[in-house]
């Protein structure tokens, strides 16, 4: 029976596309990784989020020494840093795919994920050094 | 096709026909047939909108940190700008960005979780996440205004 189909009818039934077959990549080679990094990310950042952005207005308009305290003191200090660690990384992941929908051809969508990725390196660390800096310079 | 022809992903745009010939698959949404101004539309960019804005805004965090470590004449600039009048609608405006990135991404998982997905509860978690964002926008404003007074 199947001999009387053509050829094509084969290439219907997978779900993968051609290119992934070339590739030889699954569908869930680095995908699923990605989607659910964001999720597990998000959920981090919820409770640090309100924690930070409550914590930031109920000082607004302190003097300098009151949040470089606040900022020194060590549970704060670390709170920070999951912040700054996880919030770069969930930003570093958001981007990647806005570039990645929008920008074309692919080489240049590669190039400006790399950019960001960059930038979310060098200003996630340039934060976690001021954190640190403050953590110790305040014993 | 011609103007995409460096990339590849445009191999993942080609599609058959029942009859065997080479179709090029529709691009998802379709700008000129869907109504862009729907609940479900709406939010979903606007979670894209406000996502990109607060990577931007992130530079306010960076810029304050940096300056608040380097010590305090540094952060008598910071704290100059961030009470001027562009700085403070800036904030507000990243404070808004912010609750609603926050508030859409818990409707993003209570969808990964598996629920609210019929159209009249897409509705009511819509404009939950929009009155949502006015009244924390506001509250987070009369706890900083309040504590700058103090």
């Amino acid at each position: 029976m199947s001999e009387n189909f053509p050829s094509t009818t084969d290439h219907q039934t997978r779900l993968q596309t051609p290119l992934g077959r070339v590739r030889q990549n699954g569908s869930a080679k680095s995908g699923t990784h990605h989607w659910w990094m964001q999720r597990v990310t998000s959920i981090a950042l919820l409770p640090l989020m309100l924690w930070f952005i409550f914590s930031l207005a109920i000082r607004a308009g302190a003097p300098y020494e009151e949040f470089a305290r606040w900022v020194g003191h060590p549970f704060n200090a670390v709170l920070l840093l999951l912040l700054t660690g996880i919030g770069f990384y969930h930003t570093a992941g958001g981007l990647q795919v806005v570039i990645e929908d929008y920008i074309r051809p692919e080489r240049r969508a590669m190039v400006a994920g790399l950019l960001i990725r960059g930038a979310c390196w060098l200003l996630g660390l340039l934060s976690a050094l001021s954190i640190l800096r403050l953590a110790v310079a305040a014993a | 096709m011609a103007a995409n022809h460096h990339d590849a992903r445009e191999a993942t745009m080609v599609g058959r026909r029942t009859d065997g010939t080479l179709v090029r698959r529709p691009l998802s949404p379709h700008l000129q047939v869907y109504d862009m101004l729907q609940m479900t539309s709406i939010t979903s960019i606007m979670h894209r909108i406000t996502g990109s804005a607060w990577s931007v805004g992130l530079l306010f965090f960076v810029w304050w940190i940096t300056a608040l470590a380097s010590g305090p004449e540094a952060y008598a600039t910071v704290q100059g700008f961030m009470g001027s009048f562009i700085g403070v609608i800036l904030l507000f405006g990243l404070t808004a960005v912010i609750w609603y990135h926050t508030l859409a991404g818990v409707r993003h998982l209570y969808w990964d979780a598996g629920y609210g997905y019929d159209i009249p509860t897409t509705y009511r978690t819509g404009w939950a996440t929009i009155i949502a964002t006015g009244v924390l926008t506001v509250l987070t404003w009369v706890v900083a205004v309040i504590a700058w007074a103090s």
